[in-house]
């Protein structure tokens, strides 16, 4: 069991595994989108209340939960690399940070285009659920500026899967921040299993694109990581044979 | 198709919501996509050598 372990996080194995799968993972991406966009965007009948606008959930609840679940998965990553000094999870720290930025930003810039037609305002400061997920933003900005403060990369790794650690409390704020303070944002939608508050023909679209956002998260972070791999293990024999192709 | 298009009036902010996702995913995927061609590039061959992108 640990010899497995070991070989998985040793990078030579992992660049080796990652490409074998890379290309049916990008495929299997680029299709599910393909699905996901024609099911949210025409099959899915329009909302009662909120017409067609209401179409732009289908990007940004799924933006939001990536935004939240890479941030555990980066707080995973950064309690090995500093419990065992695992390399591939200092690497793996940063580039959640880099999509978990990202996704991030993508919550909040949907929900600014969703928030001015439907609550007539961009952005309100003393919005609970606006609030903490801005200082999500802001906590993986802190991860990715700690990893490259230092002159010793490994430091800053370690430094930064702290922050990413001690970060993590902002993620029940978030997820609970519609139910305890009952501010602008509505309440949730999906996470409701006693009676979900969405007609299942809107509901299952949204699932689905949800998949879609985990899968694509997926494939780039192992794409991203492979690349770091190549880079970092440069002089090593086993990246030169790669580069000979 | 237009009806389509129009998004019951409000196009605008729905298409720019599908616009932005769809440009920092497919930049998000090409960045390494690129990046690693450029690494192997170095290789063998003399081509591309000394070529460094950025890799945000």
């Amino acid at each position: 069991m640990f010899q497995r372990f070991a070989a998985l996080s040793s990078p030579r194995h992992f660049y080796a595994i990652a490409s074998a799968w890379l290309p049916w993972l990008s495929v299997l991406t680029v299709l599910g989108f393909a699905v996901g966009l024609y099911w949210g965007l025409v099959v899915a009948p329009p909302d009662y209340q909120q017409g067609e606008a209401y179409r732009i959930i289908y990007v940004h609840v799924p933006s939001a939960w990536l935004s939240l679940m890479v941030y555990t998965v980066m707080a995973g990553a950064g309690l090995v690399a500093l419990v065992w000094h695992v390399k591939l999870a200092e690497i793996a720290v940063y580039e959640c940070a880099v999509l978990g930025a990202w996704f991030t930003a993508l919550a909040l810039g949907t929900g600014m285009l969703w928030g001015k037609p439907m609550w007539g305002t961009w952005w309100q400061w003393g919005d609970a659920r606006m609030l903490s997920e801005l200082i999500l933003l802001f906590l993986y900005i802190g991860v990715l500026g700690l990893h490259n403060a230092f002159a010793d990369p490994r430091k800053g790794a370690r430094v930064a899967a702290v922050l990413a650690l001690a970060g993590i409390v902002n993620i029940p704020i978030i997820h609970y921040s519609v139910e305890w303070w009952n501010t602008l944002h509505q309440g949730p939608t999906v996470t409701r299993f006693d009676k979900p508050a969405a007609h299942s023909s809107m509901l299952w679209p949204l699932l689905f694109m949800g998949m879609m956002f985990i899968l694509y998260f997926s494939t780039i972070l192992l794409a991203r990581i492979r690349v770091r791999v190549l880079e970092q293990e440069a002089d090593r024999q086993w990246a030169e044979e790669v580069r000979r192709g | 198709m237009a009806e389509f298009l129009a998004m019951g009036g409000y196009a605008f902010y729905v298409w720019s919501a599908y616009a932005l996702v769809a440009v920092v995913l497919i930049g998000n995927a090409v960045v390494p996509w690129r990046r690693h061609r450029q690494l192997k590039g170095r290789g063998g061959g003399n081509s591309g050598a000394g070529e460094r992108g950025d890799c945000a």
